[in-house]
């Protein structure tokens, strides 16, 4: 184990007591990056020589006796979607290639104000648009726990960085299961707010009523310290809801008697890996025994929320994604007769097979005579899965079920058949429709690969979450475990 | 069904330009996605309003006050091309 290795909050321990500074943990994670890098390919951009300044600043402050925000001087890798000032956010498309934001996303500039260090910006699919990372405009990421295999997606970067021990934690971005499935391929902690918790202030819009901000962290304790940072009102995202929020760290205690815990009956249906449903089981057994209420529970509309998702998602895509015409920033095509031919070859060339595919796909939803069919519809089978949840939540605190139906698969396994890697998000996108906080927490493994349970909470539950995610962690201790490798 | 004829339809609207592979792929690939989607006509929605998002949030105000401007040069700067403090783009008229 390195420095690297480590939680954020052991290591702002160690920093605290003077055992190690912050340029120490900084060069860790950069030696790290020299050694693996090549094989996870986790990055877009690494910046080390402004992560080394930022880290020697906090070791001055500290130095000085000042008293500093828990995660001070912690290296953190942002998902290349996230807008960072004077550091080039791409969303890993060609189309934005050079581009070079002019002002920091909002929980950048938290980051910025909690005194993290910005090591770099991760690779994802293009513009969070996939499962498994391979839609990257650039290259892949491969998963540390097996190179052969996906880290999962679209955060499938800043979950393979956390894995590695590239990054100490990370942020990524959430619109169907973009947080939760990469954090469970790889190993890690990984949470979706509730919408409107975190500020979408400077994240690259996908889907502007899905998309959220959440952190992948190697434990359950760093998720709600790093919740603490990004949560809150902002008034520049008027989606972001108004009033305090809560110390997050307050919810990480081990009782978790008399907590009612549904298991919806149809995320364990056909399609369930064996080894999956065995894992979900055990951590049944865990709960039950730390003195929890399992029981099983229904959510009726489950087999159409994959439908409904791939018609809402893409076709507020095909909206957001109008802007990248050549003219303000992001490739031009040069060789073209007048604007429009402009506007055509600009996009044909910038975005890839999977960015067009859904920009085709919402479009036609959108356009007259469809819209009613299956845009309107989609958005009223929305509602009717919102209410399942809502029943359901009568009788539970919280909802348990696997993050994804398989560990991790191979690269290429599935990159032929869209429908056949949108079902790897299959319990996790309902979660984006009903606007809930759900985590992904690493639950057991199968053949050596990760595998993730997902806790399903109440709009702005997530303190319950946290408490059932510590409560489930400190009596199994998968979160410890780390990837060999390859060395 | 969607057809080869609605695919380029739907390009043009979306300002995209399919090659033949492309037009061939998509045509296909649509239809199955779209096919699967026809399931929800399953469900009787008649009486169901639709949620376009999940907050009771609506009307967000705020004060009418003149905030910080981004910098023009800083805009300009990812400008693919530029006159001045204009972005340019090929002839329209």
């Amino acid at each position: 184990m390195q420095l690297c290795d480590l939680p954020a909050h052991e290591l702002a321990k160690l920093l605290r007591n003077r055992k190690v500074s912050a340029e120490e943990i900084c060069r860790s994670v950069l030696q790290r990056i020299d050694e693996v890098e090549k094989k996870t390919k986790a990055f877009i951009t690494v910046d080390g020589e402004k992560a080394l300044e930022q880290a020697r600043r906090v070791d001055k402050k500290l130095k000085n006796g000042a008293n500093l925000p828990p995660l001070a001087g912690m290296p953190v890798a942002i998902k290349d979607n996230i807008c960072t000032k004077g550091l080039r956010t791409t969303c890993a498309s060609k189309i934005l290639a050079n581009f070079v934001p002019p002002y920091n996303a909002t929980v950048v500039e938290k980051l910025a104000a909690a005194e993290a260090v910005i090591i770099g910006k991760t690779n994802m699919d293009e513009f969070a648009m996939g499962s498994s990372t391979e839609n990257s405009g650039f290259f892949p990421t491969r998963n540390p726990w097996d190179y052969s295999r996906v880290p999962g997606g679209s955060s499938g970067g800043s979950a393979a960085a956390v894995a590695a021990g590239e990054s100490i934690y990370a942020l990524g971005s959430d619109t169907g299961g973009s947080i939760r499935q990469p954090a469970a391929f790889c190993g890690v902690v990984g949470m979706k707010p509730t919408y409107g918790a975190v500020s979408r202030y400077g994240l690259v819009a996908f889907a502007s009523s899905l998309d959220q901000i959440g952190p992948l962290t190697k434990d359950v304790t760093d998720c709600a310290l790093v919740l603490n940072v990004i949560a809150g009102h902002d008034p520049r995202d008027s989606t972001s809801v108004p009033g305090e929020r809560p110390d997050y760290t307050q919810f990480l205690k081990e009782d978790i008697r008399g907590l009612r815990i549904g298991i919806p009956r149809e995320y364990l249906a056909e399609g369930l890996d064996s080894g999956v449903r065995e894992v979900l089981e055990k951590a049944c057994a865990v709960l039950k025994e730390a003195g929890a209420e399992v029981a099983e529970t229904s959510l009726p509309h489950s087999a159409y929320a994959l439908p409904t998702y791939y018609l809402i998602a893409p076709a507020e895509a095909s909206s957001n994604l109008a802007r990248y015409d050549g003219v303000r920033y992001g490739y031009r095509a040069e060789d073209v007769k007048d604007v429009l031919d402009m506007f055509k070859k600009t996009r044909s060339r910038g975005f890839g097979a999977e960015v067009k595919r859904r920009i085709m796909l919402g479009t036609y939803a959108l356009s007259a005579g469809y819209y009613d069919a299956y845009y309107l519809k989609a958005l009223q089978v929305r509602t009717l899965i919102k209410r399942d949840f809502d029943t359901a939540f009568t009788k539970f605190d919280v909802l348990l079920s696997p993050t994804s139906p398989t560990p991790a698969f191979l690269l290429g396994e599935k990159i032929d058949d869209p429908l056949k890697m949108y079902l790897s998000d299959i319990f996790t996108l309902a979660i984006n429709l009903a606007g809930l906080p759900a985590v992904s927490v690493p639950g057991g493994f199968v053949d050596g690969l990760p595998v993730g349970v997902q806790f399903i909470g109440k709009p702005f539950a997530e303190g319950t979450l946290l408490h059932v995610a510590y409560a489930f962690e400190k009596r199994t201790e998968y979160t410890s475990r780390r990837p060999g490798l390859g060395r | 069904m969607i057809t080869r004829a609605d695919v380029e339809y739907v390009a043009l609207l979306a300002r995209l330009e399919l090659n033949e592979e492309e037009k061939e792929l998509y045509t296909r690939q649509l239809g199955k996605i779209l096919e699967y989607a026809s399931i929800l006509q399953q469900l009787d929605t008649s009486e169901v309003p639709p949620t376009a998002h999940v907050l009771p949030l609506q009307n967000v105000f705020r004060e009418d006050r003149v905030g910080e401007d981004l910098p023009v040069e800083e805009v300009l700067a990812n400008a693919p091309d530029r006159e001045g403090n204009y972005f340019k783009v090929p002839r329209i008229i």
